[in-house]
């Protein structure tokens, strides 16, 4: 494809997109359908586990103060090259199952998804927490909440925001890395940028690249959404004077480095 | 790539051999540090002073504010290997044009460090800039000799997401062939078919971390020098 060819392309990936065919699994090929419901298990898998893991614990930090180290320790993660640890983890495991099953390739990448998605919910929860103005948490003691009731009543509720936008910056880079299992390789919507590329099918790996940007987008506008249903409107009306929109997944990653640094 | 897929039977396929195998690819690997830096660093340079006025327009005129955060936080929702592969068809570029991978980097750099710049200019103290007027400052003047460097410490540490985050995005561009520290997970992969050959996998990872580290600290560094006035409240 020459210079001056991005028109011609861009109709190109679109027949790529809207052929019903490539939409359906076929005796050779898994088609996008197949594809896109892999990637989005690999991410909530992953979600999941990282939530599990990542919210109470900077419920904890952040309640107590004790244990901050381990924020710290989280967000060194970030100067980790994903790929690089995904390759890694890999050629470590995969070679440890045989047959038909893809299991020695989901464990390795379930294994760097929750590590990449751990830093950014457990500093933001633990900063939100942290950051929750200590006149509130000593008024409501002074209402005579126990402990638990002031995390669970008033800290969590007014950390949300910041938790929600640590979740958002979460799935955004547990979808992108997703993408990138499929170099090593993995089924998901990455699969047709990697085969696109190997076969020259320019229009294949580019219909690739638009069907992951558009589950991102999707993804992160559901979370907003969840966001805005969720958040106290209390606590959301505060936030709107400083600048109207609410804390995405930007702040979620400027968020760590503020905690790391503080 | 001869001497690389000759290495594993001389070379020992333990992970701590990463050192000896630097040696033994010496010139290519830096070559791909190199050029690693480089993409790691001028798109956000470049993102930076496109972001910078940007970020003043939405500041000053507030109505920008809200649909400027909206268009830079779709962009940045973007997975970067989906934005490596948009970028040519929708600028006209060929695929796998050698500006695809800049590019992209850039518009990540820019769309996060708008709304750092914004920020850090909203986080100047009205009475610093109420005293900068009063004592006869023009506008421009205070934008540039008061407001952006009391912004510093907000706006670098938006740089050092940028750049630490570049670091990782540019090792992905090398998985869809660009020459970099990328370079070095492709081959590791490619040599570990039968059994796993860890060394240039390692070297990877730890030159990429090395290197975020390198850039994140010449950051810390620059914002400390540029910023004299913090240590002189801070030794008080």
């Amino acid at each position: 494809m020459a210079k001056g060819g991005g028109g011609a392309m861009i109709g190109q990936v679109f027949s790529w997109l809207t052929d019903p065919a490539h939409w359906r699994d076929t005796a050779l090929d898994t088609g996008i359908t197949t594809q896109l419901l892999a990637h989005v298990r690999f991410s909530l898998i992953a979600l999941g586990i990282a939530s599990a893991i990542a919210l109470p614990l900077g419920l904890f930090i952040g309640h107590t103060r004790r244990g901050t180290f381990l924020v710290a320790g989280a967000n060194a993660l970030r100067a980790l090259p994903s790929v690089g640890l995904l390759v890694l983890l890999t050629v470590m495991i995969a070679p440890h199952f045989h047959g038909r099953t893809d299991i020695g390739y989901v464990i390795p990448t379930e294994i760097v998804l929750v590590l990449l998605a751990i830093p950014p919910i457990l500093s933001n929860t633990y900063a939100g927490v942290d950051t929750v103005d200590p006149a509130v948490t000593d008024a409501a003691r002074g209402m005579g909440m126990r402990g638990r009731q002031v995390l669970f009543d008033v800290e969590l509720p007014c950390s949300l925001p910041l938790i929600l936008s640590g979740l958002r910056s979460a799935t955004l880079q547990v979808i992108a890395t997703a993408t990138i299992a499929s170099f090593v390789p993995l089924g998901g919507l990455g699969r047709f940028i990697y085969d696109g590329l190997q076969q020259q099918d320019y229009p294949q790996m580019i219909g690739g690249g638009v069907l992951v940007a558009a589950l991102a987008v999707t993804a992160d506008l559901l979370l907003a959404l969840l966001q805005r249903v969720t958040v106290s409107r209390g606590i959301s009306g505060r936030f709107a004077t400083k600048g109207d929109a609410p804390a995405g997944p930007i702040e979620g990653a400027i968020t760590r480095v503020e905690v790391e640094a503080g | 790539m001869i001497a690389a897929a000759d290495s594993p039977s001389s070379a020992s396929s333990s992970p701590w051999h990463f050192f000896g195998y630097f040696m033994d690819h010496r010139s290519e690997d830096l070559g791909w540090l190199w050029t690693h830096a480089w993409l790691s660093v001028v798109p956000v340079i470049v993102g930076l002073l496109i972001a910078l006025p940007l970020g003043w327009l939405s500041r000053r005129y507030g109505w920008l504010y809200p649909p400027m955060m909206s268009i830079t936080g779709l962009l940045y929702t973007i997975p970067s290997i989906a934005l490596f592969v948009l970028v040519p068809p929708l600028l006209g570029l060929s695929s796998l044009d050698p500006l695809q991978v800049p590019i992209a980097l850039t518009v990540y750099s820019v769309a996060l460090l708008v709304r750092v710049v914004a920020d850090g200019l909203a986080s100047v103290p009205d009475e610093v800039n109420q005293a900068a007027t009063a004592i006869g400052y023009t506008r421009a003047r205070r934008l540039f000799t008061v407001e952006l460097p009391v912004a510093v410490p907000v706006i670098a540490a938006g740089l050092r997401v940028a750049t630490v985050s570049n670091v990782s995005m540019v090792a992905i561009a090398g998985t869809i062939g660009l020459s970099n520290l990328g370079q070095l997970f492709q081959i590791g992969k490619d040599l570990s078919t039968p059994t796993a050959y860890y060394p240039p996998i390692v070297l990877g990872i730890v030159l990429c971390v090395l290197l975020a580290l390198v850039l994140d600290s010449v950051i810390l560094l620059l914002t400390r020098l540029a910023t004299p006035w913090r240590r002189a409240v801070a030794a008080r």
